[in-house]
């Protein structure tokens, strides 16, 4: 039994992390109708804005999560400007195949030798790591901080979403976009904070992800943000409870069939989970259908 | 007017036979970028050392050396395209290398195909020097012993210093040079009575070790072997400290890097792994290998940088026995030669091209390695 509770609170901690780029994911699906395939290297730049500002700034920890969550706003903000702004108005395969072209850009780009270089680096850890024992159960300072930092983030997400005038915005955007400019909301700037509020998690998601597994490099982001999309296709794209419970259980899936199947089989059983939901439940668990207006 | 012309056409005859002088060209192919960027690193300040150092003594025989560098990302792939290159585009047919076996085992196919002599300095895997059907490759040689010989005295010192009795072996499905060392060393621990608990494979982009390792945990192993390279090793040992695991850490020559200590930090501290040179040795080769390292690269030589040395001195003294720089007597000159003494040790070619060489086991301590044993083989 404890070893059934230790894998499934190294599944919580993996599902964390991804749960903070699925939310980015899935905010931006819900606003503007686009997978930001991109968004899993912002999480990439995350993790090294996190490098630099613990290891050449000597930031504390809170400090250095705000730098590069900053960093990955302004640069999820950017991105939305220069790359997919244009095309809005364009065939949704435009807007596909220049995020793809974004994320490419960012990691060869990012592995040029006078940017971050193609090596892996290590994260520097920027506090005592300790092992605590709950019975045959080891807790890490790290997993405690991941789990912590993550709820508070979410908390603040839903508080925004739900609670502030902002959040209703958004949500309006996501509903009708043409109605809610209608009703006086300036929608470009809707979109633009929510790929910044989105970057920023994914940022956060980086710097959590280089503390946990403490070696970086440009490519990093490939296979997390792939997952994290995963996730948000599993709890529904576009409905952020459901990026959260969908990260989650990619997150414990994969430690467990790592725990109980095979480690080899991991990526093959989480990327499973993406055929069988479209097959089965293409809305996603807590997804709404969408329903065409005539 | 005839008369100029002949004698403008003498003339230009006269010039055109002036000395020519030859060159030989020699390539390395390395991981000079990439998740193993310090082997390659220490491979080419070994490499340049050794060419650099026969140059300055005139070359050899009488031809200097130009020697063309490739850079094969510790990727498969790239190494077999950097050894086409080096042996289409370049006209090179004398190349050392790659670093690891994954690299050296396409790479050799390349060479060998086109008959240009290969030698690794440090793939440990037998697949290099032969075929699958252990036919073998006669144009490729390595400057160091092999993995059944590295897994057979990692099961020794693991059975006999340290007196275990049960093992966790942790292995990169992909990778040739750590699955094949997994299992010789598994296949000796067996044979001398201990008993494999934990045989798990992961593949080469995991970073989250955590489910593997609470499965090791689980099982309590006396020995955690985990002969990858040492970027993996860091992240593994970090999490396997983490989770509690107290079992001590074994691996092989992976393990030696400058890069090591910074990635796992005290999470290595008290592992054991095995390689091929240490730096205290007291033989006066390697004495004088160090200094001359330490006073053009200012740190000290690892084993890579070491081996990378021996073998392409290796390579230059089978240039000077053959007194050719023609692939197939080079060749010939290294299979033959007995007892070549290197920085390393004394090196004879078995026939399957690889040497015969004794081994040490070193152990990470919170500043560096440290030397424990010599063993030699029997």
């Amino acid at each position: 039994m404890t070893y059934f509770l230790q894998q499934l609170i190294n599944g919580l901690q993996l599902g964390f992390v991804y749960a903070l780029i699925a939310l980015g994911y899935t905010m931006v699906y819900g606003i503007v109708r686009l997978i930001n395939f991109a968004h899993g290297d912002v999480f990439m730049v995350g993790a090294y804005l996190g490098f630099f500002a613990i290891g050449s700034f000597h930031l504390p920890f809170p400090l250095a999560l705000a730098f590069a969550m900053a960093g990955c706003a302004v640069l999820g903000m950017a991105i939305e400007r220069i790359a997919y702004k244009p095309l809005r108005s364009a065939p949704k395969i435009a807007a596909l195949i220049t995020a793809i072209g974004v994320s490419l850009f960012l990691e060869y780009f990012t592995s040029l030798n006078f940017v971050f270089g193609p090596n892996y680096q290590a994260f520097p850890i920027p506090f005592k790591v300790t092992v605590y024992q709950l019975g045959g159960i080891s807790i890490s300072t790290i997993q405690i901080l991941v789990f912590a930092t993550s709820l508070i983030l979410l908390i603040i997400l839903q508080y925004i979403v739900q609670k502030t005038k902002i959040g209703m915005a958004m949500r309006a955007v996501s509903h009708d976009k043409e109605t809610a400019s209608l009703m006086g909301i300036n929608v470009n700037m809707v979109i633009s904070l929510t790929f910044g509020i989105g970057s920023a998690m994914a940022g956060a998601g980086g710097v959590l992800y280089g503390v946990a597994y403490p070696q970086i490099n440009p490519f990093m982001g490939i296979m997390p943000g792939l997952k994290s999309f995963v996730a948000a296709v599993l709890g529904g794209i576009g409905s952020i409870p459901g990026a959260m419970i969908g990260a989650l259980i990619m997150g414990v899936v994969e430690t467990m069939s790592s725990a109980f199947i095979s480690s080899t089989m991991r990526d093959a059983i989480a990327f499973s989970i993406l055929i069988l939901v479209l097959l089965v439940k293409p809305t996603g668990l807590m997804g709404k259908k969408g329903s065409e207006k005539v | 007017m005839k008369k100029w012309y002949s004698i403008i056409c003498l003339g230009l005859l006269f010039l055109t036979c002036g000395p020519t002088e030859k060159v030989i060209k020699i390539g390395l192919v390395a991981p000079l970028t990439g998740d193993v960027k310090t082997f390659g690193e220490s491979t080419r300040n070994g490499f340049t050392i050794a060419i650099d150092e026969a140059n300055a003594q005139g070359g050899i025989n009488g031809d200097s050396i130009k020697i063309y560098i490739a850079d094969d990302r510790n990727d498969p792939t790239e190494a077999r395209n950097a050894g086409s290159k080096l042996l289409n585009q370049d006209g090179v047919k004398l190349i050392i290398g790659s670093v690891s076996s994954k690299c050296s085992i396409p790479l050799s196919e390349v060479c060998q195909s086109s008959s240009a002599v290969m030698i690794t300095p440090t793939s440990t895997n037998p697949k290099v020097t032969v075929n699958d059907d252990n036919t073998r490759k006669d144009y490729i040689f390595r400057a160091c012993f092999i993995d059944p010989f590295q897994g057979m005295v990692a099961a020794k010192f693991a059975i006999d210093n340290l007196k275990a009795k049960t093992t966790a072996i942790l292995y990169d499905v992909g990778n040739d040079y750590v699955k094949g060392l997994a299992e010789f060393f598994r296949d000796n621990f067996l044979k001398m009575g201990g008993k494999t608990i934990i045989y798990e494979s992961y593949t080469k982009d995991d970073v989250d070790f955590s489910a593997l390792l609470t499965k090791v945990k689980r099982a309590n192993p006396d020995i955690l072997y985990v002969p990858d390279y040492y970027n993996k090793v860091g992240l593994i040992a970090k999490q396997a400290r983490q989770l509690g695991i107290k079992a001590v850490m074994m691996g092989g020559d992976g393990w030696d890097s400058p890069d090591m200590l910074k990635i796992a930090g005290d999470a290595i501290n008290g592992g054991y792994f095995t390689n091929h040179y240490w730096l205290d040795d007291p033989r006066p080769e390697v004495q004088s290998w160090v200094n001359k390292y330490k006073s053009k690269f200012g740190s000290n030589p690892d084993a890579l940088a070491t081996l990378a040395y021996d073998a392409t001195t290796l390579l230059l003294e089978a240039i000077h026995a053959a007194k050719s720089s023609k692939p197939a007597e080079v060749r010939n000159a290294l299979q033959n030669f007995k007892g070549l003494n290197t920085v390393s040790g004394s090196i004879s070619f078995d026939a399957t091209g690889n040497p015969i060489k004794n081994i040490v086991i070193m152990k990470y301590s919170k500043t560096g390695q440290e030397f424990v044993v010599q063993m030699k083989p029997e």
